[in-house]
């Protein structure tokens, strides 16, 4: 089973977390077009390559974000939002 | 005519643990420490098993944990591995697949008639008719196969252990005991596993008749037991190998779920057979598999060998052999040069004669004994020259002729192998990080550059892991290959066998191929080599090279088939484990089951559907309940419904971002209903929102929308950072409603709260204590009726419940279950989210506009709702009633609404409705369909079509009157 590093606990079996899905900026949506919307609400990018996801530690509740490269099944780092380190 | 040698050095058995067990009906004895098939060996016996498709008689072939000619029946145990599994006092075994015993399998005529049944005939043959293939199958299935479930078999279930170690050695093999040293020396807390009852590996058995091996093991072995870093562990298999260094460690007793931080394979290699005809007769064997026998369980292998030799192992194993008390009638080597070193030395003294490029073309014998073998020179194609056999009595034949690396946890971790040349072996090309390979399995043969390798393998381990080590230098392969490159010979009346599982012959290969399966997962599968239970540890290496020479490339070219768990057969009894699904039940559940509730799951939990009452059908159940509710008061368990609590000074601008309608405007001490959409403008769910105070809310979710809710909650301010905090109290709350026009005069008995219409109104929401216990009373009207949702601590509520009740007996109070609240709600056209919506259902579909504020400043799903609010719409949700009639002749819910041939709609909900006395429900249907007073048709069961009538929601007490009424109505 593979390992992901909560950034408040630690590495834990990822059975414990849950996955939520790619971190997309929502567009203005006073100011975008309906295509943008419509982009933004059902269109994801499936191809493999590095990604920034939304991951949930269920036990404490934790949401954090994991930099995960899909095509080599690795996670690069994990951070809560908003508090990315500079590389 | 017992084979058993007198003590041998090292030997595994304890002479004075007699065991007494029987084969097959017949006593026989061993010692503790013998295998099932070391004993039986030792016994005298050949056949000890009976083949697959052709029931052919086998007996020992490799003894190396995967040798499937001896499967037998213990009891209810199937498919025991003879040379596993250790002997145990009156053990009664059976062969399994054979008719009428391992001696005397009537079967054994399939092995005459094997030309009808070439490879893959069952793919092509028996299909017509038809109607016959089931019997045919049938016959398949009981001639062919292994052994017999009982299914009566109790259910075993085996507990888990986890357990954590820096570095794994996988093989207590010399490369595996010296990795484990230089990683623990380094500072490692080690854990070397090892599938054999004892460890050492080939240190124990390769000992070219002496015991040099044997003292370097046991000073090893002395070293290892002894460091406080290594944890030693005999008799457990490391199954597999699954992501980030987990591994599954199986012992007798169970599984141990290991997380390393780094593992070394030194599984070694699976010493692989030749292929000619009659290779399996019992008394053909692998070098290896002698050397067992005769160091591990001081078994004489055979009395009289040929040794079929294509490296130095072949000729250390004749010296075994002659060690053993044995005489050894020829070395027959495949290859031209000599063989020098050593062992050959010695091979030379003793006058064993050496046919050097020659091959056996065949082995004769009768039913199950090898009487000679007939020996031929290899010509420079690789094929034997017929014109000069020579036919060598004996009664076996060793086979030392190569390797195959045992690599499938290699595979598994994702390790890039290459097929070397030199070594004429896989060997790892790139390992994934934190995994190394030392000794045989990394193409390293000889033992001194073994001892290195696991050294090397040790401390580049260490290193990784931040210790100081040594510097790791690489160690070089075998210089000479130790596996010939073709050790496989054809032969007109075929019986070659390639793979011993599945009684796959030379010709079946060609044969696949020819067919056009001819890529090694296509040959695999048509053919189903290395599909057995031994999973081609020993037949998958002369399959790739086969496959190689028939398309006239390299074998690593060819490739090797995927390598997955498990690397050995595992018990379901380790695997099988408890159910972890969650099930909830509400405070108020054993009073529920003791008033006679029939449970339904909603989602994790159990509700009550109705209380069951003698005599009396559910349909009638659920109508007196509701009915009760109608007419005097019921009282329904509501604690599944999700709870939370927010509170902070952003709370309302929260709350109003989340849901779609308007909560900063809502009054302290009132409630309101909130409906809430994703991104799309799909509705995912509703609730009740009640103000307690400026910046605390308390707050319902449906029963099964919770988690999901209270999850992405928390996720979203995780970005939006506002100001408050969400509490998810569902566990933490109970909840009932008491409901029906004495609702108020039960609930003033049992609390000091005022009422009264004026000071407590509808919506409105009160924190007082009840039955003395604190409480959150809202004023609600799913269902309808007068009535108060009560919101107390988990563990007070029962005392609430059964203060209700109490309170209620003289207006005849009565629990009602989830089909008469579905049943009261429909009465009042109120929807239940993923009932009466679908996921594509909009507010607007809905019908539900009215609780969307589109002029708020933003909520999830605004905008969408914004592009759909400017097209026409294409379905809407109606409430619509039938003519009189009984319930069988009614439509049921998603039963079709058909316009003009084609489907217009479907029925999300319907009940009969005793207060109207007539059936009621919701529909989708095309706008067109969508108007008041018009009609629609419903396609009910048998094809039927049932006129609807499109009505008002709410079909009863359209005016709501009877959710608020004045004190004097109620009294009256």
């Amino acid at each position: 089973m593979k390992l992901l590093r909560c950034p408040i606990n630690g590495p834990r079996p990822v059975s414990e977390f849950q996955y939520a899905g790619e971190v997309r900026p929502m567009p203005d949506p006073d100011t975008c077009s309906d295509a943008q919307w419509s982009d933004y609400v059902f269109n994801r990018n499936g191809a493999p390559g590095v990604k920034r996801e939304w991951w949930l530690h269920i036990a404490s509740g934790i949401w954090f974000i994991a930099e995960r490269d899909t095509l080599e099944d690795r996670v690069l780092r994990t951070y809560l939002y908003g508090e990315a380190p500079q590389p | 005519m017992s084979r058993r040698l007198p003590p041998v050095s090292g030997e595994w058995i304890d002479r004075d643990v007699v065991i007494d067990f029987h084969f097959e009906a017949e006593p026989v004895r061993g010692f503790a420490g013998d295998t099932v098939s070391s004993a039986l060996w030792a016994s005298g016996r050949n056949a000890l098993g009976r083949s697959f498709k052709y029931h052919r008689p086998r007996g020992v072939l490799s003894m190396a944990n995967h040798d499937v000619n001896v499967l037998l029946q213990d009891d209810e145990v199937p498919n025991v591995r003879g040379d596993v599994a250790p002997l145990r006092d009156g053990m009664q075994l059976v062969a399994v697949n054979t008719f009428g015993g391992v001696q005397h399998d009537r079967a054994k005529l399939l092995d005459r008639v094997s030309k009808l049944f070439p490879v893959g005939f069952y793919y092509k043959a028996f299909h017509t008719p038809r109607a016959l293939f089931p019997f045919w199958e049938r016959v398949f299935r009981r001639m062919t196969g292994l052994g017999t479930v009982d299914f009566s078999t109790p259910h075993i279930r085996t507990p888990k252990r986890y357990d954590f170690c820096d570095v794994l050695v996988i093989g207590a093999g010399p490369s595996g005991l010296s990795a484990a040293l230089a990683a623990a020396d380094a500072g490692a807390r080690v854990v070397l596993v090892d599938e054999n009852a004892r460890i050492g590996g080939s240190l124990g058995y390769e000992r070219q008749g002496v015991d040099a091996g044997l003292d370097l093991l046991r000073e090893l072995a002395d070293r290892a037991a002894s460091h406080a870093s290594i944890s030693l562990r005999s008799g457990t298999l490391a199954a597999g190998y699954y992501a980030d260094h987990w591994i599954p460690l199986v012992d007798t007793e169970r599984i141990t779920k290991m997380r390393a931080r780094s593992v070394i394979v030194a599984t070694g290699a699976f010493e692989q057979p030749a292929v000619f005809r009659n290779n399996d007769l019992p008394g053909v064997m692998l070098g290896s598999a002698a050397q067992r026998l005769i160091y591990r369980y001081a078994v004489q292998p055979l009395r009289n060998a040929i040794v079929l030799a294509a490296n130095p192992d072949g000729y250390g194993a004749a010296l075994d052999l002659l060690r053993a008390g044995a005489r050894v009638a020829a070395i027959v080597d495949l290859r031209y040069e000599a063989e020098a070193g050593e062992a050959a030395a010695k091979v030379a003294q003793a006058g064993i004669p050496v046919h050097r490029g020659c091959g056996i073309h065949e082995v004769r014998g009768s039913a199950s004994a090898v009487e000679s073998a007939v020996v031929c020179p290899l010509a420079p194609n690789g094929e034997l020259d017929l014109s000069r056999p020579l036919a060598i009595e004996c009664d076996g034949v060793l086979m030392s002729v190569g390797y195959a690396p045992a690599a499938a946890l290699l595979y598994q971790a994702g390790a890039a192998m290459r097929f070397d040349e030199a070594v004429q072996q896989f060997i790892p090309e790139r390992l994934p990080e934190g995994v190394f390979a030392a000794g045989r399995v990394n193409g390293v043969y000889k033992l001194e550059d073994r001892l290195l390798d696991g050294r090397r393998a040790g401390n580049e381990a260490a290193k990784l892991l931040g210790l100081t080590a040594p510097v790791a230098f690489p160690v070089p392969r075998a210089s000479a290959s130790p596996s010939h490159p073709y050790p496989v010979f054809a032969h007109p009346a075929a019986k070659n066998f390639v793979d011993f599982d599945e009684d796959l012959q030379l010709k079946d290969f060609l044969d696949a191929a020819q067919e056009g399966f001819d890529n090694i997962e296509l040959l695999k599968r048509y053919t189903t080599v290395g599909m057995g239970p031994s999973q081609g540890k020993h037949s998958n290496m002369n399959a790739i090279r086969v496959l190689a020479r028939l398309l006239k490339r390299n074998p690593g070219d060819v490739g090797s088939t995927t390598a997955r768990p498990f690397f050995h057969p595992v018990p379901m009894s380790h695997l099988a484990g408890r159910g972890f699904h969650p099930q909830r039940t509400t405070p108020m559940h054993e009073r529920h089951r003791s008033d006679g509730a029939v449970f339904m799951q909603a989602g994790a939990w159990l509700r009550p559907e109705y209380y069951r009452q003698r005599g009396k059908r559910k349909a009638e159940i659920v109508r007196e309940e509701a009915m009760a509710v109608r007419r005097s008061v019921g009282i329904i368990d509501v604690g599944t419904l999700g709870k939370m609590e927010i509170s902070g000074p952003d709370a309302a601008a929260f709350l109003e971002r989340f849901y779609t309608g308007r909560f900063a405007s809502l009054k302290t001490g009132m409630t309101r209903y909130a409906l809430m959409v994703d991104e799309s403008g799909v509705i995912i769910d509703d609730g009740v929102v009640a103000r307690l105070g400026e910046d605390r809310f308390y707050f319902t979710t449906t029963t099964t929308g919770s988690a999901s809710v209270y999850r992405e909650m928390t996720r979203r301010n995780a970005e939006w950072g506002m100001r408050v905090g969400i509490v998810n109290a569902t566990g933490a709350y109970a909840a009932m409603n008491i409901a029906g026009p004495k609702s108020r005069d039960v609930l003033a008995g049992v609390t000091k709260l005022d009422l009264s219409e004026g000071v407590f109104p509808y919506l409105g929401v009160r924190e007082a204590d009840v039955a003395g216990v604190p409480a959150r009373l809202m004023r609600v009207g799913f269902v309808g009726e007068l009535g108060y949702e009560i919101h107390v601590p988990a563990d007070g509520a029962l005392d609430v419940w059964d203060a209700l009740v109490q309170g209620g007996r003289v207006h005849g109070i009565r629990p009602f279950g989830v089909e008469a609240q579905r049943l009261l709600r429909l009465e009042k056209g109120h929807i239940i989210i993923g009932q009466d919506t679908d996921g594509l259902t909009s507010p607007f579909d809905a019908a539900t506009e009215w609780a969307v504020k589109m002029d708020k400043a933003f909520f999830i799903g605004q905008r969408s709702l914004r592009i759909l609010q400017r097209k026409p719409p294409k379905t809407r949700l109606v409430g619509f009633m039938l003519e009189a009639m009984p319930d069988h002749e009614a439509p049921k819910e998603c039963h079709l609404v058909i316009r003009g041939g084609d489907i217009a709609g479907r029925v999300t909900s319907i009940a009969f409705s005793p207060a109207l006395g007539r059936h009621v429900g919701l529909a989708f249907v095309g706008p067109e369909l969508a108007v008041e007073g018009g009609s629609f048709t419903i396609r009910a069961d048998g094809g039927r079509m049932v006129t609807a009538r499109v009505a008002r929601t709410p079909f009863y007490d359209p005016a709501g009157e009877r959710q608020k009424p004045s004190v004097q109505q109620v009294a009256a």
